[in-house]
């Protein structure tokens, strides 16, 4: 009998550690996604509950402005409905194009988005398929866009 | 010439597939009463067929022949001839066929050194071989043939990635898929014995070199990638938690489980069942991870043009071999009964911990890597999982692993417990007297670095103090090896993510800044031209008080064919340091953006790797029996 109830409180003091692991786990796991959102998503307020999340568009043609001396930059993100104002102060990747599709992990901050990280790795003819998909173009059309977007 | 080249390797692949059809008869064509030398020689003729059709795509390459679609897609006239030839596995096409080739190296070795094994075994082991290479040559053939023709002959080719044109770039690919397809002969052997409804010790110990050998390519393989990353990509970083990245470090995590788990089946006939799952685990997690690079769902370096029939098709064989893996393993897992019990205080105890742990870690790193591509099919959300998460989950499991490790040589040599207390005391305080030195600020960084001194100090205590028996000492002596790298790794880890210093700035030509110990001055700018880019290149000139340590010469490159720019960082290295400099973007006529990161001990993240290799080597070299 006795040895039984000891029994229990160690299974039970297990599945208490267990759980706690566990909800220390899911929790961390929850903490670290990075919600991905368009510039029109931005507009219309629908904000991911996390802070820092990521945005896609195209950088828009002529938008690029570096300010004198310093290495921040700043430029406009559409997806062609609306645009988003972002601030970024670091090296730029090199294949970043105005007219090209952009990535970027940062937060908003007052009217525009301060970046943290931009990304785009890719070449001329590629579209990363977040942005392609806030851009709302099909696979078809995607090439015709690039080159109307390009010229 | 008028020989077809492209032809001949064409023709070639489709003798492999017909090579392979061949090699099945004696299994699955009954009532011929076929030979099983069919099937002995067909596993061995299979490597020298498809290797020759791979010679012929390198061929190709160097003789330009724009007519076949990939070579003009991979290269063009001003390559110069290494790239040219490494190009033949640089896209998607080339790869796959070299993972072809691959996998029927392996066959033939599996076919050469299985003549021990009893027949039926040996029959099934080669034709479950034979099977997965028939299915690998199939995707070839069917979606991604290298030798596919173009309608119209382009003058010259397009280019090949800038960032692949490079050395790490060119043995990074074939070293990791020796890892991988190494894995297929460690899991058709484990279906195999399923069939054989048994796992008896001499298989076990039969299997051990393949899982051991495997594991060492892709120690390399994952090494060279993280290596080229670092100097590459210009951020200096050499693992960044990337889906592609996991898909090749969860089947490393789950082939270091199987490692030791199959020593505790070869020599004491325990964890029979767990070793034959794992090691059907461990290879379809390296399929999974072909699978995510491949069908283009991931989106990095790695992957290529995507074309969803791709995707179908790995996907397909993924849920045929996992599923018929399994199958097997459940119908029979009841027969595999070990034949002794564990103990939590023994070698096998600390084997069973090791495997929980490392499970673990796969586990939590695959729910990173799946979870927003489950998300995203569903369309539900668009996210990403963020580095911060793998560190803290990945970081706290692998701690009491590391600490069981150093622990090893206490257990094996059965140290009394007042030597236990002494030698703990000792490294203890080395690691503190130390720790002052590298001025340790924080608990994770203390702990990582003691962990690391205590394993190498356990370990040396073993050698010069308790182990004598020389025998004995040749058998620890892989061992020890493998598990001094990862002290030496976790100590370049730990030391380098600590003390780094990582600044983006800007510099005008002459201006100095004092970065850590160093002070930076940018020199100049030179433009240099070369075959297939230009470049300008950037003289920093790294000084401490005032005497000179270094010239770096980082580079910003224009590659001329697909009109793309490339950082090319500059490193000024040595063994307990590295300085860091990569160009950014031009700010006006002498003005930059620079990349400055000083990185302490970097290096030894990747001697650590070298290290295991070494053990894993000298572990197949001079192995245990179990009568000793």
């Amino acid at each position: 009998m006795k040895k039984r109830s000891v029994r229990i409180y160690y299974v039970s003091f297990l599945l208490v550690i267990l759980g706690f692991v566990l909800f220390l786990f899911l929790k961390t796991f929850n903490d670290n996604l990075l919600y991905y959102r368009s510039p029109t998503q931005l507009v219309n307020g629908n904000f991911p509950e996390n802070y820092i999340f990521r945005i896609g568009g195209m950088v828009e043609e002529g938008s690029l402005i570096r300010i004198k001396g310093t290495k921040k930059v700043e430029f406009f993100v559409t997806d062609f409905d609306n645009k988003m104002l972002i601030k970024y102060d670091g090296i730029l990747p090199d294949l970043f194009r105005e007219g090209q599709g952009v990535v970027i992990r940062g937060h908003v901050e007052n009217s525009y988005f301060v970046a943290e990280e931009v990304l785009a790795k890719h070449d001329e003819t590629y579209m990363p398929p977040e942005v392609q998909e806030s851009l709302g173009i099909s696979e078809k059309n995607k090439n015709k866009t690039i080159e109307s977007i390009q010229q | 010439m008028i020989i077809d080249i492209g032809f001949i390797g064409y023709f070639l692949l489709l003798l492999g597939l017909m090579n392979c059809l061949f090699l099945l008869t004696p299994k699955f064509v009954t009532g011929l009463n076929i030979s099983n030398n069919i099937l002995l020689s067909a596993s061995r003729l299979h490597f020298p067929i498809l290797f020759i059709s791979f010679i012929c795509l390198i061929i190709t390459f160097i003789g330009e022949d724009y007519s076949l679609d990939y070579v003009a897609k991979n290269s063009n006239s001003n390559l110069p001839l290494i790239y040219k030839i490494s190009a033949a596995w640089a896209g998607h096409e080339g790869s796959m066929l070299l993972w072809c080739v691959v996998s029927s190296f392996w066959m033939l070795l599996a076919s050469k050194y299985s003549s021990d094994l009893p027949e039926s075994l040996r029959t099934n082991f080669l034709t479950i071989m034979g099977i997965l290479n028939l299915g690998f040559l199939l995707f070839v053939v069917a979606t991604s043939n290298p030798f596919a023709r173009n309608l119209s002959v382009p003058i010259d080719g397009g280019d090949l990635n800038p960032l692949l044109q490079d050395f790490g770039l060119i043995i990074h690919p074939p070293m990791l898929y020796m890892g991988y397809v190494g894995l297929s002969v460690v899991f058709s052997f484990a279906v195999a014995c399923c069939f054989e409804k048994e796992f008896k010790k001499e298989w076990a110990q039969w299997l051990r070199p393949w899982v051991l050998a495997s594991w060492a390519f892709l120690t390399l393989g994952i090494s060279l990638g993280s290596w080229w990353a670092y100097y590459e990509l210009g951020w200096g970083g050499w693992w960044f938690w990337d889906p592609v990245e996991n898909a090749s470090f969860m089947p490393w995590l789950m082939a270091t489980a199987l490692i030791h788990s199959v020593i505790a089946s070869g020599e004491k006939g325990m964890f029979k069942s767990w070793t034959i799952l794992l090691s059907i685990f461990t290879f379809s997690l390296s399929l999974l991870g072909t699978f995510l690079v491949r069908s283009g769902i991931l989106i990095s370096v790695h992957s290529f043009a995507s074309d969803p029939s791709r995707g179908i098709f790995i996907l397909l064989m993924l849920a045929m071999l996992i599923g018929g893996g399994l199958a097997a393993y459940t119908m029979n897992s009841k027969k595999f009964i070990d034949d002794n019990e564990v103990k939590i205080f023994s070698k096998e105890g600390f084997f069973l911990l090791n495997n929980i742990l490392l499970v673990t870690a796969t586990f939590t790193i695959l729910l990173g890597t799946m979870y927003p591509l489950i998300l995203d099919i569903l369309g539900l959300e668009k996210i990403s999982v963020g580095v911060p998460y793998y560190n803290a989950v990945f970081i706290p499991l692998m701690i009491p692993l590391i600490l069981l490790v150093g622990y090893v040589p206490i257990l094996l040599s059965r140290i009394s417990k007042n030597k236990q207390m002494f030698q703990l005391l000792i490294i203890f305080l080395t690691s503190l007297v130390l720790s002052l030195l590298f001025s340790i600020n924080s608990i994770l960084y203390f702990i990582g670095f003691f962990s690391a001194v205590w394993i190498i100090m356990n370990i040396f205590f073993d050698l010069f103090l308790y182990t004598k028996n020389s025998v004995r000492l040749k058998s620890r002596m892989g061992m020890y090896f493998a598990h001094f790298g990862l002290a030496i790794f976790i100590l370049g880890a730990s030391i380098s993510e600590n003390t780094k210093i990582e600044k983006e700035l800007v510099l005008s030509i002459g201006e100095t800044t004092s970065i850590g110990s160093f002070d930076y001055t940018l020199n100049k700018l030179e433009e240099e031209k070369s075959v297939n880019y230009d470049a300008i290149i950037a003289s920093v000139l790294v000084s401490k008080n005032d005497s000179f340590v270094a010239e770096i010469k980082p580079e910003k490159r224009l590659y001329h064919s697909s009109e793309s720019a490339m950082t090319e960082a500059g490193i000024f290295a040595k063994l307990d340091r590295d300085l860091y400099v990569s160009l950014g973007n031009m700010i006006d006529d002498n003005k930059w953006s620079l990349r400055v990161y000083d990185k302490p001990f970097i290096r030894f993240i990747w001697i650590g790797t070298i290290f295991m290799i070494i053990g894993s080597i000298l572990s197949i070299r001079f192995r245990k029996k179990s009568n000793e």
